[in-house]
């Protein structure tokens, strides 16, 4: 075992834990722990902008940019953090474009922009032209930029590490901490992927930036490695998550493969058709049609499909159509994406339209933090030395439906304010003592995961979640869908109780590490499938078909989900004023739900048409 | 209308995702632990794989289903990551853009780890000399005049001009395909290469005399053999072997 020391912490080198990085690193001791390579991080997979009201090809302001941010996730959004990311947008794009990100370009040699869904002009009167972008790989030069200018600054990382434990100075999952009582982070437990060693990083400030979850569906355009990791952490260790039961489905994933084609294809004109030739989105926003936001969008297409308007043998897709698009210009804009329907699907696309369907792409919920990106350990008392940026949490920016190219600016606006932040904190902070066990626990869950006789795989345990949460928890949800998906998961939960591993060696044990991650991944769907039986509402990306309308009245706040051992109170925060009345047992462990008030400042709650 | 409504009826009539039959095919791999022995095995497995499998899916149902020992790298499993660059029948491929299909699967399909870097398991290869390459042309934005309030103006035609090198996601596909590369481990390799065009033909960059200097050493773009591997195994379709001949010209003109 080995033990390392630094001021800051960051795990996860995504876009937000670079951009954190670059921040932190030029002021006091740094490292970046990753499982991956940083370049490898699925930032790069985001394809189509980031938008910042620059007004660069027409008139735009970020005021707009917020009220669309707001509108586009239903309300939920807290209104200061959503100003917040619009006004601070327009530095962070100039700041990597003077990291030397290569945008497209404007005839007079300025960032280009084009339009993306939800994303409007005057409070909903247009489409607006707000998203910079490099082709269709704005994430890829996103993330390669950052990399970059990582090296530049020597920043210090260690790859194919993988965090499995978050150190505190007390206990959250057995302790009750009375309000204003103080709560360190102290360090995180790394497993070394190459040799099986164990590290434990002690750390004056620990950023988690460990991205996603996407693969608790079975279609997703996520990342194989999205599984997670940092949400479950928190969870097992007493944090809560915040409003889980908000998962994005991108209307354009490639059907069957849930490989993502981004909207761009829409902003540059892409339209969706049903089997009869159809542009179905007129009837469904008459205003912005193909260029609504996701959950819109996403819904009218599984709609077309149960009415029996898809396309295929099955009936089981619809098409984005781009033949009428000049084939020149879709070389220019969006030449991944029509690389990927060559290539997996065998589709020409300048005469053929791409078989879409929905695929599960981002979750809205995450690690509660403040605008600073400290973490939060319940509705408002923050964890001293604990901060979370990107998708793994929740600011909330989102709301329950994130709008296209935020989740890329969120990732700069708020990967820089966690890693300036966490800077900052560590110089007046000390160390605190770790104690000797510290990675005692870490050990014995490897140990035991090794050592376990011959039991389930877990890729078949794997499945049975993803196939679930697919046909119970998606676009479509109802009480008794969520009940069912509830029942499997936890049936699975026993399963994975047994579930076994071939590779007992040490280097390179991704056979261990892929059994860990799925643990990490039931949890998760058990915590989102939870908190979507509690929300008897309808509100961007959560639909129940049994309750189609938005409550404001009842749900205009943020859900915040706890895990606690089954004998602890049901209460976790006192001073909260106002609790979802909900408690699901689970035998030794139990989900309490708690709520935290959505910030609103000068956006009052519209019907949300297009 | 009746244009669109012709092309989908016309695409129905493909065979779509899933509906082409699924068949059998056997995977011969080069499998290596040092926890196992200090050389290396081939294990060959036969499976039944879908007709749009790729050679990624090919070896998740290998490790899911049959031998969990079994190590490789992946992520995305859409071809943007980089993670799975590996030696398919002989040629440097990503696994998940390879559908099998398309790499004759009458006969066994060979896989190795991409040669020239350390293999530490299976699969898998130490890619620390590769980045140190990558570091060492200065693989980052330099530049020395008062930053603009606003973006740095650029044109489309001087931003088109490294675009294709932009494109790269340091899979080591084309450096561990370079004869020069396997028989000389010092020499940059074309990704360093790649990724010093990007900068050296950016208008707004002002780093591109050092790092033609760096290149100009006798490890750098001179020992280029022109033998085009690279190109051809690049998943991203950078003309690689042309990057590294413009940066030549540039190192004798001083022209970028």
């Amino acid at each position: 075992m080995q033990t390392h020391q630094y001021d800051v912490v960051i795990v996860g080198a995504g876009g937000a834990g670079m951009r954190a990085a670059l921040e932190a690193s030029g002021e006091v001791r740094t490292a970046v722990i990753t499982k991956l390579y940083p370049t490898r991080s699925h930032t790069g997979a985001a394809q189509g902008g980031m938008c910042a009201a620059l007004a660069n090809v027409e008139e735009d302001n970020w005021e707009w940019h917020t009220f669309d941010t707001v509108k586009g996730g239903d309300y939920l959004v807290d209104q200061d953090a959503a100003e917040i990311m619009a006004k601070e947008a327009i530095d962070a794009i100039i700041d990597l474009e003077h990291m030397g990100l290569p945008f497209n370009r404007t005839p007079e040699g300025r960032i280009d922009q084009r339009r993306f869904g939800g994303h409007t002009r005057n409070h909903g009167e247009a489409a607006v032209r707000r998203s910079c972008y490099a082709a269709d790989r704005t994430g890829h030069m996103i993330l390669q930029t950052l990399y970059q200018n990582c090296v530049k600054q020597d920043v210090e990382f260690f790859n194919e590490f993988y965090v499995l434990d978050l150190i505190t100075d007390h206990d959250l999952s057995t302790e009750d901490m009375a309000d204003g009582a103080e709560v360190n982070a102290t360090g995180v437990v790394a497993y070394d992927l190459a040799t099986g060693e164990i590290h434990v990083f002690q750390a004056k400030a620990i950023i988690f930036a460990t991205g996603g979850a996407g693969k608790i569906f079975k279609t997703t355009s996520n990342a194989h490695t999205l599984t997670g990791d940092g949400m479950a952490l928190a969870l097992r260790r007493g944090f809560p998550l915040e409003d889980m039961e908000f998962f994005q489905f991108h209307p354009t994933g490639l059907a069957g493969l849930g490989i993502l084609l981004s909207e761009a294809a829409r902003g540059e004109g892409g339209i969706l058709r049903n089997s009869d030739g159809e542009r179905f989105m007129e009837r469904y926003a008459p205003t912005i049609k193909d260029l609504a936001p996701r959950d819109i969008v996403a819904r009218s297409m599984a709609n077309e499909v149960r009415e029996g308007r898809g396309c295929g043998p099955n009936k089981d897709y619809v098409l984005l159509d781009l033949t009428h698009l000049e084939p020149s210009h879709i070389d220019a804009k969006l030449p991944d994406i029509t690389e990927f329907a060559r290539t997996y699907l065998g589709i020409e696309p300048y005469t053929d339209p791409i078989p879409v369907y929905p695929t599960a792409h981002y979750a809205m919920g995450g690690i509660p933090t403040n605008v600073e990106g400290e973490v939060l350990r319940d509705s408002h008392n923050v964890v001293k030395g604990l901060f979370a940026a990107g998708e793994v949490a929740c600011v909330s920016v989102h709301g329950s439906n994130r709008l296209g190219t935020n989740s890329l600016l969120d990732i700069n606006v708020f990967g820089k304010r966690a890693g300036r932040s966490a800077a900052a904190y560590s110089k007046t902070a000390s160390f605190h003592d770790l104690p000797a066990d510290a990675a005692d626990r870490t050990i014995a869950q490897l140990d035991e995961m090794r050592d376990r006789p011959e039991g389930e795989r877990v890729a078949e345990v794997r499945k049975a979640l993803q196939e679930t949460m697919d046909a119970n928890a998606q676009v479509f949800r109802t009480k008794e869908s969520l009940d069912q998906a509830l029942a499997d998961i936890r049936e699975l939960q026993a399963r994975y109780k047994n579930v076994s591993v071939q590779d007992k060696g040490q280097m390179f044990n991704t056979d261990l590490l892929e059994a860990l991650e799925l643990g990490f991944l039931l949890d998760l769907a058990e915590i989102t499938v939870v908190a979507a039986i509690n929300r008897k509402e309808s509100r961007g990306g959560h639909y129940r078909e049994d309750f189609p309308d938005r409550d404001d009245t009842n749900y205009m706040l943020h859900t915040m989900t706890y895990r606690r051992p089954a004998t602890a109170g049901d209460t976790v925060d006192g001073t909260v004023e106002n609790y979802f009345d909900h408690v699901e047992e689970f035998g030794d462990y139990k989900i309490v739900l708690g709520s935290k008030s959505v910030t609103q400042t000068r956006y009052e709650p519209m019907e949300r048409k297009y | 209308m009746t244009a669109t409504l012709d092309t989908t009826a016309e695409a129905e009539n493909k065979p779509a995702a899933g509906e082409i039959p699924s068949f059998d095919v056997t995977l011969k791999i080069q499998r290596f632990s040092p926890e196992v022995g200090p050389d290396p095995w081939w294990d060959e497995f036969t499976i039944t794989v879908h007709g749009t499998d790729r050679v990624l899916d090919a070896l998740h149902k290998i490790k899911w289903e049959d031998d969990g020992t079994l190590s490789f790298r992946r992520s995305c499993a859409h071809g943007v990551c980089g993670s799975d660059a590996m030696r398919i029948n002989g040629r440097n491929r990503l696994a998940c853009k390879t559908l099998l299909k398309d790499v004759n699967p009458d006969k066994p399909i060979i896989v190795e780890p991409i040669k020239g870097l350390p293999v530490l398991k299976d699969l898998i290869v130490d890619m620390e000399p590769f980045f140190a390459s990558y570091r060492e042309i200065m693989p980052f934005f330099i530049n020395k005049g008062n930053e603009p309030s606003k973006e740095h103006l650029q044109s489309s035609e001087e931003r088109e001009r490294f675009d294709d090198t932009t494109k790269c996601i340091l899979c080591a596909a084309c450096t561990s395909s370079c004869p020069v590369f396997w028989t000389d481990g010092q020499y940059f390799g074309p990704a360093a290469i790649v990724n010093a065009h990007r900068f050296i033909f950016d208008s707004r960059d002002d780093g591109a005399t050092q790092r033609l200097e760096i290149l100009n050493d006798k490890e750098g773009v001179w020992r280029c053999r022109t033998t085009f591997n690279c190109t051809e195994a690049c998943p991203r379709g950078i003309e690689v072997t042309k990057a590294i001949q413009e940066v030549k010209r540039a190192m004798i003109t001083r022209a970028f």
